[in-house]
């Protein structure tokens, strides 16, 4: 932790140079390195994780693999930062990172006096609690008096000191930097209930030595829209972020894709031919600063918002998280992309 | 004429050249330090200042005043989450605070009593002092910390199994949780008798000293001392009415509600330091009483002092001089290495810190807070071990 906040801290007073590549033009910085630089959260089973080998996978890393193959055309360009909570902010600000998908909250605090820009939600989420089942709790306005463990500099800290104060129940916060270091503790007992975003707790009940011996509350106290996070002051990396979750939203929308995709090119319908760029004289893709083959790029790589779902966290994978409120928008959900045109 | 042979020598003169004078070189490159020092400050600051303005990051110490937001698992003061920023630090300041000084307490007990015991003739004795030096000075702290930290969660029972000792003392895997004393109308007399009695003591003590330098004659101190110290504020507390209750701790829903508890953060962090730097004061002990030429205790032992109070009359004093300043660097890592704190989530000055800095972003001036705070408390330390080193050092005449 010392090494990122030093190095935030050289970052942005001593190596003047590196700063300016900083803040200025991310996308030739990314091109002129060869790779894009993703901070990623530590270790959370379905949204980042590296396997035995150290091969990353999960949502937040799908969408690290997407900016790649935009940039490059090739998902494998992509270095990841492994960043706690509170590492996380100084690793963008300082410009050791170019994008943070770290299942980051965006809050105006965040947005403005962070110096960061948000855009696209690529997960609503709101804040759970999960308890043993052996405690017979039914709802969080039982839990008056219990110890929760806590990650310390996330929203969720926040909203839990004030959904106690409002409901005035007692607790006693236990709280850690490191995720794994509130598993520990929460499986030790050392704490009665784990709070943190209700994704999270999905994942984090299977890493716990008893999945089954433990529940999921059914309040959800919060909004916490997650999403890929960019430094203010670059407007042309900030679209790429943007769009590169947009044209993952608008691939599961017109259907398009990993398997099909090279099909779909053929299509008779101009949105989707436009879309794909494969439109004659089609511009989107260079004006973004890209190729006309990005979406088509980024859709090979990790496939539509749907099989990015589905294969880290949702019905093919071991979270069985449902869509909810992350379906699209004609499916009852919210997730919602403007017009590629 | 002789004068100017035993007066200063003559300033040489250079010969020719000004750039062979020693000393306008001297002065040359001293001029070229600090200028590339000054030049290197100044761009330091105004790259940070520009690169935080082009960040739209704000900068200054206002952000202390503003509302915390979160609340604090182990805090000595009063903290809630509508408390500002600037007494989250205050908090984190005392709870590093509480664990340098109760750590330092310990690591010097433990110390001292196995330094000598190093040097014990019993084998046994001294070798279980040799493994405990060698185990805990070659185990880095934080690992140190886990062992604590893992093995009291392991180990003790579960908060609602919690293991009853008598005098409503509870032990789970929460910490130890014991009755907090409730002082009710007029337990400040007791207060007050009890600095009567300790000033007392000192005062009887210092006569009874001057009294045996000057006739030789040795009074009752250490009955008279307790006597004073116990019974005084006794006589007090009893004759105000007894004022003071106990609020026992009582099985909750989920824990011990009542009470005052050591939480298992604290104990690992405290019993770690402890343990740990203890290991590197044996041995400064050891060689403090090993530095003390055996001369001193044959000359003592002729002159018939027994050896218990050639220990304490004769070897201590000498070797206390030879351990105080080794003894110092020791406390100040130990201050130091509490802010590993954050490892076990024990709320000191680093994990407050840090929360701050992830809340508010105040990345550099939280940072520089940190410095400041630990540069002062080191200092501190030093300034009194040179005190009291000054105070134990052979008055030369």
């Amino acid at each position: 932790m010392a090494r990122r906040i030093l190095t935030a801290l050289f970052g942005a007073a001593v190596m003047g140079i590196g700063a300016h590549a900083a803040s200025a033009a991310t996308l030739d910085d990314v091109k002129a390195k060869g790779f894009v630089q993703c901070g990623v959260n530590t270790g959370l089973a379905g949204f980042a994780a590296p396997d035995a080998s150290g091969n990353w996978s999960g949502f937040d890393v799908d969408y690290c693999k997407a900016i790649a193959a935009a940039v490059f055309g090739d998902a494998t360009k992509v270095k990841y930062t492994p960043t706690s909570a509170k590492e996380r902010f100084p690793a963008l600000q300082s410009g050791e990172v170019d994008v943070l998908a770290r299942n980051t909250t965006w809050t105006i605090n965040r947005d403005t006096a962070l110096g960061f820009n948000f855009r696209p939600v690529n997960y609503y989420d709101g804040q759970g609690f999960m308890v043993r089942k052996s405690l017979n709790v039914k709802s969080a306005l039982e839990l008056s008096g219990a110890a929760v463990c806590v990650q310390t500099g996330t929203t969720t800290e926040l909203n839990l000191a004030d959904y106690f104060k409002t409901n005035n129940l007692q607790y006693n916060p236990v709280v850690f930097e490191k995720l794994e270091e509130v598993n520990a503790a929460y499986d030790a007992g050392r704490c009665d209930v784990y709070t943190t975003d209700q994704s999270g707790l999905y994942s984090l009940r299977l890493t716990l030595s008893k999945p089954d011996d433990h529940m999921i509350l059914p309040e959800i106290i919060s909004k916490e829209p997650l999403g890929p996070a960019v430094r203010q002051g670059d407007d042309q990396w900030f679209d790429i972020v943007t769009w590169v979750h947009y044209a993952l939203i608008q691939a599961e929308d017109f259907g398009v894709t990993q398997a099909n995709v090279e099909e779909m090119k053929k299509s008779a319908n101009p949105d989707v031919q436009r879309f794909l760029g494969v439109e004659a004289d089609s511009k989107i893709g260079t004006d973004l600063g890209l190729t006309n083959e990005w979406a088509v790029n980024i859709i090979k790589a990790v496939g539509n918002y749907g099989e990015v779902f589905d294969r880290n966290i949702g019905a093919g994978s071991p979270l069985k998280i449902e869509r909810g409120l992350n379906a699209l928008w004609s499916k009852g959900g919210i997730q919602y992309a403007p017009p590629v045109r | 004429m002789a004068i100017g042979v035993t007066g200063t020598p003559e300033k040489r003169k250079s010969s020719g050249s000004i750039i062979n004078d020693p000393q306008v070189r001297g002065i040359f490159y001293q001029a070229i330090t600090i200028i590339i020092l000054a030049v290197l400050v100044y761009w330091t600051v105004q790259n940070t200042v520009e690169n935080l303005q082009r960040a739209n990051i704000a900068s200054g110490y206002g952000f202390l005043n503003g509302r915390a937001g979160f609340d604090l698992g182990q805090s000595l003061i009063a903290f809630t989450s509508d408390s500002t920023y600037g007494r989250a630090l205050v908090v984190g300041f005392v709870n590093t605070l509480l664990v340098a000084i109760t750590g330092i307490i310990t690591a010097t007990i433990i110390g001292f009593i196995v330094g000598v015991g190093r040097l014990s003739h019993n084998w046994i004795i001294a070798k279980l002092s040799l493994a405990y030096v060698e185990v805990f000075r070659n185990i880095p702290p934080l690992l140190v910390i886990f062992f604590w930290y893992s093995g009291v969660l392991a180990i003790l029972p579960q908060a609602r199994e919690a293991l009853a000792l008598p005098f409503d003392i509870y032990v789970s895997n929460r910490g130890v949780a014991f009755p907090r004393a409730i002082f009710g109308e007029g337990s400040q007399y007791t207060l007050f008798a009890l600095i009567i009695a300790v000033v007392a003591s000192f005062v009887f003590a210092r006569y009874a000293r001057q009294r045996q330098e000057a006739t030789g004659q040795r009074l009752p101190v250490l009955s008279i001392v307790l006597g004073l110290l116990i019974g005084l504020p006794l006589i007090t507390f009893l004759a105000t009415g007894a004022p003071l209750t106990f609020d026992i701790p009582v099985a909750g829903k989920f824990n011990l509600t009542g009470g005052s508890v050591v939480g298992p953060e604290f104990m690992s962090l405290f019993l770690a330091l402890s343990f740990y730097t203890a290991a590197f004061i044996a041995e400064i002990v050891r060689a403090g009483i090993r530095g003390v030429s055996k001369g001193q205790t044959e000359a003592a032992h002729a002159l018939g002092i027994r050896p218990r109070l050639t220990t304490r009359l004769v070897v201590v004093p000498q070797a206390m001089r030879i351990i105080i300043p080794p003894l110092t660097s020791q406390y100040l890592n130990l201050t130091k290495n509490s802010s590993l704190a954050v490892a076990v989530g024990y709320a000191d000055l680093v994990a407050v810190g840090g929360t701050i800095l992830n809340q508010t972003g105040q990345a550099i001036e939280v940072v520089s807070i940190w410095l400041i705070v630990y540069l002062s408390l080191s200092l501190a330390t030093s300034l009194f071990m040179n005190w009291y080193n000054a105070r134990m050092a052979l008055v030369e005449r």
